[in-house]
Parts: structure tokens; sequence; C-alpha cells
């Protein structure tokens, strides 16, 4: 038996291919908008894998460091050293702000960090690492940066000694890692003014510039202008030690909240992204609709152009099945063809998003599986016109 | 007459209900023999539709007997349970206009109803080229029903209804938007294949050109049927 469907699509295949390329690009975006969401996961994941750690030790009762602020004084990792099961713990801060690149400001994330310790980039993919404990930075590949440029953080320059790929917050922006005292200083050191103001009314206090206490006002304007806080502590636990055992103890004895890898990804993926997951997911969910109405509307519309012919048919004897298989392998035909031409689509502008796009072969195969079933439920209309059709319409008269 | 492709005995169609009752057809009776061309006139509203719809299964007439060769179809009743099959293999249609499939070739336009009913793809074709060339349209058999022209279609749509053999015909106002030379050109068509297959056409018309062509003329008016001889000249 001949594929009535086939030779109908080869036969108008123009009308067919325009109208899959329609489609498709709707699909596109659907599978992009997908994309962006798995993106959006992937960026936490790769955030937490880049960190380096098993636990994240952060200020209590926060959900810090990425989804909440969080404080900690820059010596709590000497207490969490001690802790049984703890093989490294460093200190880390981070500190989102815009930087200048060139003409155009970047939105970058900060990373403070102390060398050969958890919280260092990963791998390079040009120049080297860090090796002064001053003004020197390495930025992912994606603010545009090249080694030798230099870059203004707070009130310094830092010279570009190192690139790295993929290194970005969970908000998708690109890092920039520059040591951790230079770090704790841009974040949490004011400004010449302010310190100069803060001096002024610290020595009108009375309680705190007393007199016959000598050097009590200097140390309290020297804590004033150090900054001794960091935002983290990473951990990276023994081998062999399960992180949530190492976990309890820093929770209970040192009034600190310490967060497993599982436990942080909860905290990003689950709560920190939950709103936006559940507006990609509208999203999709109208673009699924939306591209059922079209398809639905087409596939009717192109069977209502054929009334004739299935009359026809039907008086010749052709099974409503055959006719019924007609339409469906239609439907399924535009669909294929419009998933073809979305994952092409989406494949070719993804790169071109600002953040990061992830189109996943499991998604597609799972795309291509909705596709075909939104196509199938969208011939039911074609499909129920067509079978009551009335075979005595070929008949004149 | 050696037997009949198809004899109508009593046919009836009522529609409607209670004060809307109308009776279509009262009292058709027709005979046509195997490889028999048989005429069908009647005014607009005589029942002509009505009738061709009751011999293609279309519709169930109300009471009646139909019998196709030696088989009774209908007895008050369809005594067939299944009419698709009946209509692809039994029963051949012409139309006013050919109707083919525009997505289909000439071939495979023909070759659809065998392959319909379970033949193979390769027998069906073979049947469908041994009737273009019985039609003299055997070089057209790969070309688009678009590429064809008038004259071409009707022959082609002919060859369909031939298709499954079938020991009848049903022809409606098959020379309608054909001129004369081409109207005659498919009654020819029509007496040859129906003598060369054995099988009755019954060719429903308004056409004065081709109603001198029957030997035998069926008149319908307000749904009865009066048989008479028809001029039966050679076309």
């Amino acid at each position: 038996m001949i594929s009535l469907a086939g030779r109908d699509i080869l036969h108008s295949w123009g009308k067919f291919v325009f109208t899959g390329v329609g489609l498709g690009l709707l699909i596109g975006a659907t599978l992009t908008m997908a994309g962006v969401y798995r993106g959006m996961v992937d960026d936490a994941q790769v955030l937490l894998a880049n960190s380096g750690a098993d636990i994240w030790v952060v200020q209590q009762d926060t959900l810090g460091p990425y989804a909440e602020p969080s404080s900690l004084r820059d010596d709590a990792y000497r207490a969490v050293l001690g802790m049984p099961g703890v093989a490294r713990a460093a200190n880390v801060t981070y500190l989102n702000m815009q930087v200048q690149q060139g003409d155009r400001d970047v939105r970058v994330m900060v990373v403070g960090f102390e060398p050969g310790q958890p919280g260092e980039p990963g791998y390079l993919v040009a120049g080297r690492r860090i090796t002064r404990g001053h003004y020197e930075a390495v930025a992912d590949v994606r603010t545009g940066f090249r080694l030798g440029d230099r870059i203004r953080i707070r009130r310094h320059d830092y010279t570009m000694v190192g690139l790295t790929r993929r290194m970005v917050s969970s908000g998708g922006d690109p890092m920039v890692f520059i040591p951790l005292r230079d770090a704790q200083e841009a974040q949490f050191l004011k400004d010449n003014d302010a310190i100069v103001n803060e001096r002024a009314r610290t020595a009108a206090n009375p309680s705190l510039n007393r007199p016959g206490v000598p050097g009590l006002l200097e140390a309290i304007q020297a804590s004033q202008t150090s900054s001794r806080s960091v935002n983290a502590v990473l951990v990276q636990v023994q081998p062999g030690q399960d992180a949530e055992a190492v976990a309890a103890p820093i929770r209970r004895w040192k009034h600190l909240e310490a967060y497993t890898r599982a436990q942080m990804e909860e905290i990003l993926v689950a709560k920190l992204i939950a709103t936006s997951a559940k507006q990609i997911s509208m999203f999709l969910v109208i673009l699924a609709v939306v591209s059922a109405a079209i398809v639905a509307f087409i596939i009717y519309t192109m069977t209502l152009g054929k009334i004739r012919e299935i009359a026809v048919l039907k008086l010749i004897g052709t099974r409503s099945r055959t006719i019924a298989g007609m339409i469906l392998q239609q439907a399924l035909g535009l669909g294929f063809i419009g998933f073809v031409v979305g994952k092409i689509s989406s494949a070719l502008w993804a790169p071109f998003f600002p953040k990061y796009v992830l189109l996943l072969p499991a998604d597609a195969v799972r795309s291509f599986i909705a596709v075909m079933i939104i196509c199938a439920i969208a011939s039911t209309l074609a499909i129920r016109a067509a079978l009551r059709v009335d075979p005595a319409t070929a008949i004149g008269g | 007459m050696d037997g009949f492709g198809i004899r109508i005995e009593g046919l009836r169609k009522r529609y409607g209900e209670g004060d809307t009752v109308v009776d279509a057809l009262k009292e058709v009776n027709m005979t046509v023999a195997p490889g028999e061309v048989v005429g069908l006139i009647g005014p607009s509203g005589s029942g002509k539709t009505t009738l061709l719809k009751c011999l293609g299964a279309v519709i169930e007439p109300t009471a009646g007997r139909m019998t196709l060769g030696d088989e009774v179809i209908y007895d008050d009743g369809w005594k067939i349970s299944d009419l698709k099959a009946l209509r692809r293999d039994r029963i051949g249609f012409v139309f006013q206009a050919p109707y083919l499939i525009p997505f289909l070739d000439v071939t495979d336009n023909i070759a659809l109803l065998p392959m319909l009913a379970g033949r193979p793809n390769g027998a069906a074709r073979q049947r469908a080229l041994e009737l273009l060339e019985a039609l003299d349209v055997g070089h057209r058999a790969r070309a688009e029903p678009s590429q064809l022209s008038g004259g071409e279609q009707q022959r082609v749509a002919i060859a369909r209804a031939l298709a499954n053999q079938p020991p009848v015909i049903l022809a409606d106002e098959p020379t309608a938007p054909l001129d004369s030379e081409r109207a005659l050109a498919v009654i020819r068509i029509l007496n040859r294949m129906a003598r060369q297959y054995d099988t009755a056409v019954i060719v429903v018309t308004h056409d004065e050109k081709i109603i001198p062509t029957f030997k035998r003329i069926y008149h319908i008016r307000d749904g009865t049927t009066r048989e008479e001889a028809g001029e039966g000249r050679e076309v």
C-alpha cells in the first residue's frame, strides 16, 4: 500500500517545508527555553564543582554564601581545620559587582581566594596562576579580558595574569579571581572619606575616647578600618570521610552553618532558581499549547482543502483508519520537520545568548516525543472532520 | 440478455418523518446486463442522484431489492455488512468531474483501488498500466492529474472505476464538462470497456449529445422509472 500522507507531503512539499520551518522556529524557542533552564542549573552545579569544596561553612542561620549574604571572621577557618575529618579549609569571599572592560561594563563575581586552597580557579586556558599576594587577577574568558589587561576593582588596578573558562556565579556572571586579602578589602573596606568621618565620630564619642585610657581610641579606629571578614570557609574532607558526618559537629560546636554539597545543590537549584524554573516552565507550557494550536490549525485547514478527495476516497471504499492514518502521518511529518528545524535553529542561536544555554540530548529526545504527541493530539480535530465527511458528497446533486 | 449485472426491483427511498416526509424514490425497477451501457435520464429533482447513492451503497434505501451479479445485496435491508468493501470491489464510480487524487500520479490513482483491496503494489500497478493502455493514455502513466487534459482525466477516472473489475459502473454525468467530440469519445470508451470487461454501466446524464447513443434508456420522474428503447446510434 502506498503512503498517501507521504505522497501528499511530496506533492506539496513547499507548503509543508515552509509550515514546518515556521513551526520549527517555535519549537526552537521552546528548546532554547529548556536550554536556558538547564544552563541555570548547570551554572549552579559548575559553581559548586569549581569551588572544590565538600562542605561550605557559613554564618549561622543563613543560606550563604550564594543564596544569602554571609559574614564570618577570617580566623574561623582555624577552628574548622581542627574538627575531625577536615583535610583542608580556606577562606573565600564572593562579591558581585560591575567592572569596566574597555568601553563596556561587565557584571562579574569577584572571588577572593587563597592560592593553592579550595576556591581557586580549577584550570586555566591561558596565562598562569596568581603568584603574588596582591593586584593580580584571573578571569573567565566571558568577561572579555585578555592577558595583560588591567582591571579596576574598587580603588585598585589588577593585572590579568590568567584566563579560565566556565567559572560563573549561580546567576551566570563570569568570575574574576583575586587574592583573598585584596578581595576582603574590596568587599568590606570603606572609602577614605567614610573612614575619616568614622574616625571623627569615634573620637567625638566620650565613651570611646576616655581620658586616662591611652591607646583605646587608636585600637577602636584600627579595628574599624581593618577587614577581618570573609563570606565562607570552604572545606575539603579527608578521603573516605562522610561530608555530613564532618559537617554535623561544625554546626553543633562552632555556632556556624555547614552545608554539604548535596545541601548546597538543593539551595542553589531548588531554592535560588526555583522561581526562574517555574517562570520557564510556564513559558514551556504556553509554547507547547501554541505549537499544538498551530499544528491543529494547519492540519485542519489542509484537511478541509482536501474534503472532495477525502469524500472520493471514502466513496471508493477507503477505510476510515487509512484516512485517519494519512492525516496523523501528515501531522507527525510536520512535527518532524518542525523538530529538525527547531533543533538546528536552537543549536545555532544558543551561543549568542548572554547566559549559558545548555541543550541536552536527553532534552532533545524528550522534546521530540512531546512534539510527536502534541502533533498526534492536534491532528484529532482534522481526523474528526475527515471522518465526518459524507462519501455521498462525491456524487453530484 | 444473458443474466444481469445489476437488477433493481421495487426500490424505494423515503426521507424525513411525519409532515416532512419525502418519497424520493417510489418505484424503481432496472436491469442492466453485463457489457451493457444504459442511460438514466430525468429532470432535476426526479430522484437520479438519490438512486445513484442507493446503487452506490452510500445511503440505505427504504425498501426494495438489489441484486449484483448473482448476489442479493439489498432486500429491505443490506445483506452485506461491509459496504466499504462492496463499493471498493464491486462498484465502479465515474463522476462529473474526474476527482483524481492530486497527489498521486496517474498510475497510482488507478492502482490505489486494488491496493486498498489488498493486492500487492506490483500487481496493482500492472493492472493500472493495462487499463491505461486499453484507454489509450498509457503514455501518461507517470504524469500528475494536473498535467492531463480534461478528456485524459476522464479516461483515467474510467480506468480507476474499472480497476477492481467491478460488475457495475455508476457514471454520474461523465460528459458534462466535455465538448461533443470528447463526450462521444467517453461514451465510446465506456461501451468498449463494458464489453471488454463484462461490466454493466449506468450513465446518469442530461447530455443531449450522448442520449442517442444508448440502446436502452431509463427515464426517472417523481421517483419512478420507465424503460424505453434508445436509438443506439453508433459512436
